[in-house]
């Protein structure tokens, strides 16, 4: 049967003499692999020697031979001469490898070499060529020693379903041990099988079993390419692979939006967590709570400064380190505000609401002085960068941090607001304040601790912040609203209140943004929260009593 | 005999405060236009522009006064209302550059045509007429204030919580401005504007005549508050904001009047913002950044809460000092000074600047008159008349 000059591959027509190639360096690479014929000086010598007979026909042969030969300098000829970096002297029939690095090394051998002769010029490529080039990169890729690189090559072959692979990949995962790699062999062969002409049902419905198996947008997307000129049987079977990938991948983008609302709610709360405890407790509004937010996120910055000049390897300390000195910086901060500012406008809270407000200017512009208004570098710690897959969905450890850090600051506050003495006052004072003062309880103490504990708590909640947002002057700023709508939402007086109104309206927010855009799911929810007000006024969790004005 | 409405609002402070304001609406156009350039008296015209901004701003102080200072209502969102207003004269500004804009496009402004907007959207038209755009700049925020308020008040949201919703409302709007796909420019918002009224908005003479309305506008507003807060309305007002229970009790439907003043105030601040618009050149979502509302409550405060004059003396003091500070080396501790501002008048001038001085001058006018009518009694040994 004589080819026809070109084959289409995904659309493209592609020209036969290149598939035909392929198959060749496949075919040859795995009989010398079967012979196990150890690399020959010989022949390797020989097909290294063709790229300086300058002829776009010998480079091709060179090309093939060198990738089926297994040696161990095929990668490094090859990617040299992919980049150019491959030259030849015509004279002597040498061919040179310049490393990236400069160095060069005679490409037989791999023997190091001085300098180039001065009649070598690089090994020149046609696209033709060059296709040639990135197929041969592809195939020895797949057979890399290092694991990460073999399933990367595997999902490469998985997305083109090249049918010219086929063999090396046959051939890779009889001989593969790790677990994660052969499964992706097994997913590229059944991405190969599906797409082959000549493939039976059998094998195809089997493929598309894997395929199902695997359930991405990637596999989505290659059942929906398949067209539908495929077999009965096979169209039935993609079609309903289809449907049960499509449901799965919606289960999975609702799991995903819950999961970034759970992330977002973790971080409300935890901005929201202090300023519903000062608001409980003396009924103030303190606008200056974003501040105690952004001096935390500082204070960590400044811990890494130190740490990165003078003890460079406690870096990843850094934040174990920063979460006391931010809740102290920041709580000894609120205890004085407290002090100086607030206590003289007990019983006007709009008046406070004001004076904080103002608060909340001079820090920031005194940060800004202090430290410029560009953003500051804060490292991640290596615990905390990177992320996992779980299922379909990517979970970056720092979020994940977060939200466990979040709930354990919430536990602490909760056991500390139950188990301790202050903890009694503060709910005492919160309940009925002159009752409280009347039972003997100091309530300006309780007042200043409580002041210091929220301002301690958005310190906190800095250096947890200043892991996934920009540390600048303007910080806070960003979280006080959506803070605010937090404890308005949720109600004061019950901690419990501000850890279902964050993750509500953290998840509300997530799901809502896919389908009304970002900003348009931002004002929705605002809406949302000022229509909520109208039923319930005082929150979610209101403290219920006898008082006619809370 | 009840005194007619106005003698009864007028007393002498207020008075004085209507002669200099009449009197700087006439002096300085009048100085900008008669005198010759570069004549020590001669107030030159971005001057003029700059205290047009001035009085804008005096009257949304008084807009907030009449809220605050009178029913207890801490708006932290007037910049909203102040902004609607602005838009809606902004869009009738739009709609009079024509076919002047870069585009050449006779009725889509220049940012539409730039956005690939087919055809003018809905809530565009009838912004080619100023009587159309005159009406807006009233029912705008008069209708937003009052369907806000209606919700507000009737589930009986008070104290901080509606300042903190008033505070999600003009963030939600200032979030919706800056979305270009909502019609009013994104966040470049409105500018370039040509024409008001067939005037040059950049003349001389239309920013004289602009500042002269302002003071107008200054002194109608100023009359409605006053006829507001002498009647017997005010002196409900002032029940609900001293005790708003106890009101409730008395039988007075408290959200009712809430509503009412809120909205009036809502239509005064959509005003300001109409007529600070032409005169600054330019209206974009930044007015409804909250911080710019809770500075107009602090020239309120620093003014004097709850005695009208005060929160138009402080809006021009504050915005005086901000204009100084600004301009000049002092720029980097304008915040510095804005935030010690805030601290220093809550803490230590609770009744701001008026309050401060009536409370330090009527015991000692009172003493004067006490004494005065003692010596009268001295020399005619008259009975005193029942009170």
């Amino acid at each position: 049967m004589s080819p026809p000059s070109t084959y289409s591959c995904r659309g493209r027509n592609v020209p036969a003499n290149f598939l035909d190639r392929l198959r060749a360096i496949v075919l040859s690479f795995f009989l010398i692999a079967a012979f196990a014929v150890p690399a020959l000086a010989g022949p390797f010598e020989d097909a290294v020697a063709k790229f300086a007979n300058d002829e776009f026909s010998d480079t091709d042969e060179a090309i093939g031979l060198i990738a089926s030969s297994g040696n161990a300098l095929a990668f490094p000829i090859i990617s040299a001469l992919q980049d150019g970096r491959l030259s030849a002297d015509p004279e002597s029939k040498r061919v040179f490898v310049t490393g990236a690095d400069g160095k060069i090394v005679d490409a037989a051998t791999g023997a190091a070499v001085a300098s180039l002769p001065a009649g070598a010029s690089a090994v020149r490529l046609n696209n033709r060529l060059r296709r040639a080039v990135e197929a041969a990169l592809g195939s020895l890729t797949l057979l890399s020693p290092d694991p990460a690189k073999r399933i990367a090559a595997a999902q490469q072959v998985f997305k083109s379903h090249d049918e010219a692979a086929l063999p090396v990949i046959d051939g890779a995962l009889a001989k593969e041990t790790n677990k994660a790699a052969k499964s992706a062999f097994a997913e590229a062969r059944a991405a190969i099988l599906l797409y082959k002409s000549d493939a039976s049902d059998a094998e195809k419905l089997e493929s598309i079993a894997i395929i199902k198996a695997r359930g991405d947008q990637e596999a989505l997307a290659l059942l929906t390419g398949l067209g539908s000129d495929a077999p009965p049987l096979v169209a039935q079977a993609a079609s309903s692979a289809i449907a049960a990938i499509q449901s799965n991948l919606a289960l999975w983008s609702m799991v995903q939006n819950a999961w970034y609302g759970l992330s977002l709610g973790s971080v409300l709360l935890l901005a929201a967590i202090g300023l519903a405890i000062t608001f409980g407790v003396m009924g103030v509004i303190n606008m200056a709570h974003g501040e105690m937010v952004m001096i935390g996120a500082y204070t960590t910055f400044v811990v890494q400064e130190v740490i990165r000049t003078s003890y460079p390897g406690l870096f990843d300390y850094s934040l174990l380190m920063a979460v006391p000195l931010a809740f102290l910086v920041a709580g000894a901060l609120g205890v004085v505000i407290e002090r100086s500012i607030i206590r003289f406008l007990y019983g006007r809270p709009l008046e406070t609401l004001l004076a904080t407000w103002g608060l909340s200017l001079v820090l920031q512009q005194a940060v800004r002085t202090a430290f410029g208004p560009t953003n500051r570098e804060v490292g991640n710690p290596s615990w905390m960068s990177g992320a996992f897959e779980l299922g379909q969905i990517t979970i970056t450890y720092n979020r994940l941090w977060i939200l466990c850090f979040t709930l354990a600051v919430f536990a602490i506050l909760l056991a500390m607001l139950r188990y301790t003495a202050l903890g009694l006052e503060m709910r005492a004072v919160t309940q009925n304040r002159r009752m409280a003062a009347s039972m003997g309880i100091a309530t300006s103490r309780v007042d200043a601790l409580t002041f210091g504990l929220g301002s301690g708590i958005a310190g906190i909640a800095g250096v947890a912040l200043s892991q996934i947002d920009n540390v600048s002057p303007n910080l806070g700023q960003s979280y006080i609203i959506d803070s605010f709508m937090v404890v308005v939402f949720g109600g004061v007086g019950n901690l419990w209140g501000t850890l279902v109104g964050a993750f509500t309206l953290g998840i509300a927010n997530k799901f809502l943004e896919p389908v009304a855009g970002a900003v348009l799911g931002k004002i929705a929810i605002l809406v949302l929260i000022i229509l909520f007000i109208q039923k319930r006024p005082r929150g979610l969790f209101a403290l219920k009593g006898r008082a006619i004005e809370a | 005999m009840t005194p007619h409405v106005l003698t009864r609002s007028l007393d002498r402070s207020a008075t004085v405060f209507l002669l200099i304001v009449a009197g700087l609406g006439v002096l300085i156009p009048l100085s900008n236009l008669l005198l010759p350039s570069g004549s020590m008296f001669q107030v030159p015209t971005y001057l003029v522009a700059l205290f047009g901004k001035y009085v804008c701003y005096a009257i949304l102080a008084l807009s907030i006064d009449l809220i605050w200072g009178y029913c207890g209502i801490l708006s932290l969102g007037h910049g909203a209302f102040f902004a609607l207003g602005g838009y809606a004269m902004g869009m009738y500004l739009m709609r009079q550059i024509g076919s002047r804009g870069v585009y050449g496009n006779p009725v889509l402004p220049d940012f539409m045509v730039f956005l690939n907007y087919p055809e003018l959207p809905w809530y565009w038209y009838g912004f080619d007429m100023f009587w159309f755009a005159a009406l807006m700049v009233l029912v705008v925020p008069g209708l937003l204030a009052f369907c806000f308020g209606w919700l507000a008040f009737r589930s009986r949201v008070t104290g901080v919580y509606l300042s903190i919703i008033t505070q999600a409302m003009t963030y939600a709007l200032l979030l919706a401005f800056f979305r270009n796909d909502f019609g009013f420019g994104g966040n470049n918002g409105l500018t370039d504007f040509k024409d008001i009224l067939g005037f040059n908005v950049q003349a001389d003479g239309t920013r004289a005549a602009l500042f002269i309305l302002s003071c107008l506008a200054l002194i109608v507003a100023f009359l409605i508050c006053r006829a507001v807060v002498t009647s017997k309305l005010g002196k409900v007002l002032i029940a609900i904001r001293d005790a708003e229970s106890r009101t409730r009790f008395l039988g007075y439907r408290v959200e009712s009047y809430k509503l009412f003043v809120f909205t009036l105030s809502a239509c005064m601040a959509g005003v300001a913002g109409a007529l600070y618009v032409p005169q600054v050149g330019i209206i974009n979502p930044g007015e409804f950044a909250p911080g710019n509302s809770i500075e107009a409550v602090i020239w309120v405060a620093v003014g004097g809460r709850g005695t009208l004059i005060g929160a138009a003396l402080g809006a021009i003091v504050v915005n005086y000092a901000k204009t100084v500070f600004t301009s000049g080396p002092l720029a980097p501790y304008w915040l510095f000074m804005l935030g010690a501002l805030f601290i220093l008048v809550t803490l230590l001038l609770p009744k701001g600047i008026i309050g401060t001085f009536n409370a330090w001058y009527e015991p000692w006018s009172a003493k004067r008159l006490n004494a005065e009518s003692a010596a009268r009694e001295d020399g005619i040994s008259e009975p005193k008349p029942a009170e």
